[in-house]
């Protein structure tokens, strides 16, 4: 076990090297930064001097070098728009993404899998049948038109929740969270009930097609034949054999809408990690950028990993090596 | 003589599938004693195995029991709820499924799926509960079993799984065990010690048990009484040592004449001709003439009735075989 998590944590630092070089690479090929922090009436030599002082006169590799020597020290680098370390800033957005993301995933896998179960177990019945139809809206459906339909009918016919910001937000352990007040709810419904979407039909659909395969194992049969209930057999017996693959999907669904809920927080105004990515791109704030996407790497890293450990838990037969 | 303690009673259980009707138990009778042993003799297909489910309320659709009643001391539990049936189900019968390589949870112990019964049936404490289910371990031959209580199925053979599934068919006390060839995925030697166990559980706790087989050199050993079935029908039954020396219908002849014995290693292995026709498109007549070496135009015709030919022995034909000397 112990040998596993430091093979993994080997891993993971390669995968962030190998991040790190292909965004740098990347953003170098998306236009000269200096243009996005100068004023538009800069004379050249202000220009030159802007770039000297970002570093931009340096050759890319010395670039890059200078950013790997810096963040073995603690330093990930600052952002050219705000003037501040990139790591704050994306760091104070996290808590307002994490909620946003932890309440669409609760949402989506607390109404997916009971309704997966039932579909998986109940394959015939006319209401499976119209679960699995109504997945599909869920699935094929995009994110923006779903939010704005909400906003239409939430907040601009019946106006009873907030179509933007993230409402009141109390502080607690120096995180500003608003999933403690009321009206932080009022905020977090909307955009995580849009994100949750996609999510929930993938989950009820791989929840049931795990369950048709179950349903049909003889070890179902010897349950029932001990006299166990319905619900215990199937949620006992049967999802927990169903679950490998729905903790696979919820640990990669997990990681895409805490990185990429992008759409959704500009479309909420959502003050998040999200957000800050897109404006990032705006302005060729590459620090930023960079950052974020090893970031984004090392939150994929940890899941999986994560994932892998949950794996062990559910079935015996799996070990980690 | 006391009331037997199952009693079936013309049971239909009938399989609606695309091709028409099947009826996988058409009308089946028979009964079982306390403390008896009774063997349920069969090709695949010939309904074996769906008796055991129906007696158990475990039929799923498209199968539906059609008619006939299942007496269960006294009672007809075909006609039970669901709820009441999972009282009936583990606790007065019980059931030995065929494949121990998947008839256990593989995600939970051995111990926790022994205890599940005990939990549903019992009001024992938890301390009793496991004492009961390592003494129960014991008793199927498991050494070691307390410590065997935590182990997950995986890490058991199949003829210990088979023990274990055992273990558990008998841990609340049942008095009925349905034993679906429980030893037919198992290796030849693991087979008999496996058929021993069982017998001496079924005498030792005075438990019943129907014993689902192809095989009838198991049923020899075994079973106090045997039952033929055919095509869904009983097409004999009676005392296993008449029906063995001494069968009155041709298929019980000819499911004799196919086991291998040492004796003869010369001669070509006996079968039965022709296959097991399609349960469909049975019309009237006999279902086994097509295959019977002593069919007669009125096969054709009607249908035998099951009576009693001599000594203990019931049979559907109109030609039954006399009595071998």
């Amino acid at each position: 076990m112990l040998g596993y998590t430091i093979k993994r944590l080997l891993q993971m630092v390669l995968v962030l090297f190998v991040v790190s070089i292909i965004v740098f690479l990347m953003m170098s090929f998306t236009g000269d930064p200096v243009f996005m922090v100068i004023p538009i009436d800069s004379t050249q030599a202000e220009i030159e001097q802007a770039r000297r002082l970002l570093g931009l006169d340096q050759s890319l590799f010395s670039q890059y070098w200078i950013f790997l020597s810096n963040l073995l020290q603690g330093d990930f680098g600052r952002s050219y728009v705000f003037r501040q370390p990139a790591m704050d800033l994306i760091l104070e957005r996290l808590p307002a993404t994490m909620e946003m993301v932890l309440v669409a995933m609760a949402f989506a896998t607390l109404i997916a899998i009971p309704l997966g179960v039932y579909a998986g177990a109940n394959p015939n019945r006319t209401a499976s049948r119209g679960i699995m139809a109504a997945s599909l809206f869920g699935i094929s459906l995009p994110g923006f038109w779903v939010g704005m339909m909400l906003i239409y009918f939430f907040s601009v016919r019946h106006p009873f929740l907030p179509s933007s910001g993230r409402g009141e937000t109390i502080e607690i352990l120096g995180l500003r969270l608003s999933i403690f007040t009321a009206d932080g709810w009022s905020h977090i419904l909307l955009p995580a009930v849009t994100l949750a979407l996609a999510t929930l039909a993938i989950i009820l659909r791989i929840t049931r097609a795990g369950m048709m395969e179950v349903m049909r194992q003889d070890y179902i049969r010897f349950a029932r034949a001990k006299g166990a209930s319905r619900t215990h057999i199937l949620f006992a017996h049967g999802l927990k054999n169903a679950l490998i693959p729905v903790v696979t999907i919820f640990g990669l669904q997990l990681g895409d809408l805490i990185a990429f809920a992008t759409i959704t927080e500009t479309i909420f105004a959502w003050p998040g990690t999200g957000k800050l990515l897109i404006d990032s791109i705006y302005r060729g704030d590459r620090p930023v950028i960079v950052v974020y996407l090893m970031l984004t790497a090392f939150i994929f890293v940890v899941i999986n990993f994560l994932v892998d450990i949950v794996y062990t838990v559910i079935d015996p037969r799996i070990t980690v090596k | 003589m006391a009331e037997p303690l199952l009693d079936l009673r013309g049971l239909q259980t009938h399989f609606q599938t695309f091709g028409g009707l099947v009826k996988a138990v058409d009308g089946v009778s028979f009964n079982v004693k306390a403390g008896e042993i009774v063997g349920l003799v069969g090709e695949s297909g010939g309904g074996k195995s769906v008796i055991g489910f129906s007696i158990l309320g475990l039929v799923d659709p498209p199968g539906r029991i059609a008619g006939g009643e299942i007496r269960f001391d006294g009672r007809d539990i075909s006609k039970l709820g669901e709820r009441e049936m999972r009282n009936v189900r583990g606790r007065d019968i019980a059931m030995v499924f065929q494949d121990p390589m998947t008839s256990l949870n593989p995600v939970y112990t051995i111990g926790r799926q022994m205890d599940e019964v005990l939990r549903l049936h019992t009001n024992l404490d938890e301390a009793a509960r496991r004492t009961r289910c390592i003494r129960m371990l014991e008793d199927v031959g498991i050494s070691g079993a307390e410590s065997r209580l935590d182990a997950y199925p995986h890490q058991f053979s199949g003829g210990m799984r088979q023990r274990v599934v055992i273990a558990i068919a008998l841990l609340a006390g049942s008095r009925l065990i349905i034993a679906d060839e429980p030893t037919t995925a198992l290796d030849v030697t693991v087979q008999s010690q496996i058929l021993k166990l069982m017998r001496r559980q079924v005498q030792e706790t005075g438990a019943a048990m129907i014993l689902i087989t192809h095989d009838l050199a198991v049923v020899s050993e075994m079973a106090d009484r045997v039952v033929v079935l055919y095509c869904g029908k009983v097409v004999e039954r009676g005392l296993t040592e008449e029906v063995i020396r001494s069968p009155a219908h041709p298929y019980t002849r000819g499911l004799l004449d196919s086991i291998p014995r040492i004796t003869d290693r010369q001669r070509r292995l006996r079968q039965i001709p022709g296959t097991v026709p399609d349960i469909r498109t049975l019309g009237a007549g006999c279902s086994f003439r097509g295959r019977c070496a002593h069919a007669q135009p009125l096969c054709a015709e009607r249908s035998p009735e099951l009576v009693p030919v001599r000594g203990s022995l019931d049979a559907a034909c109109h030609f039954p075989l006399q009595e071998a000397l």
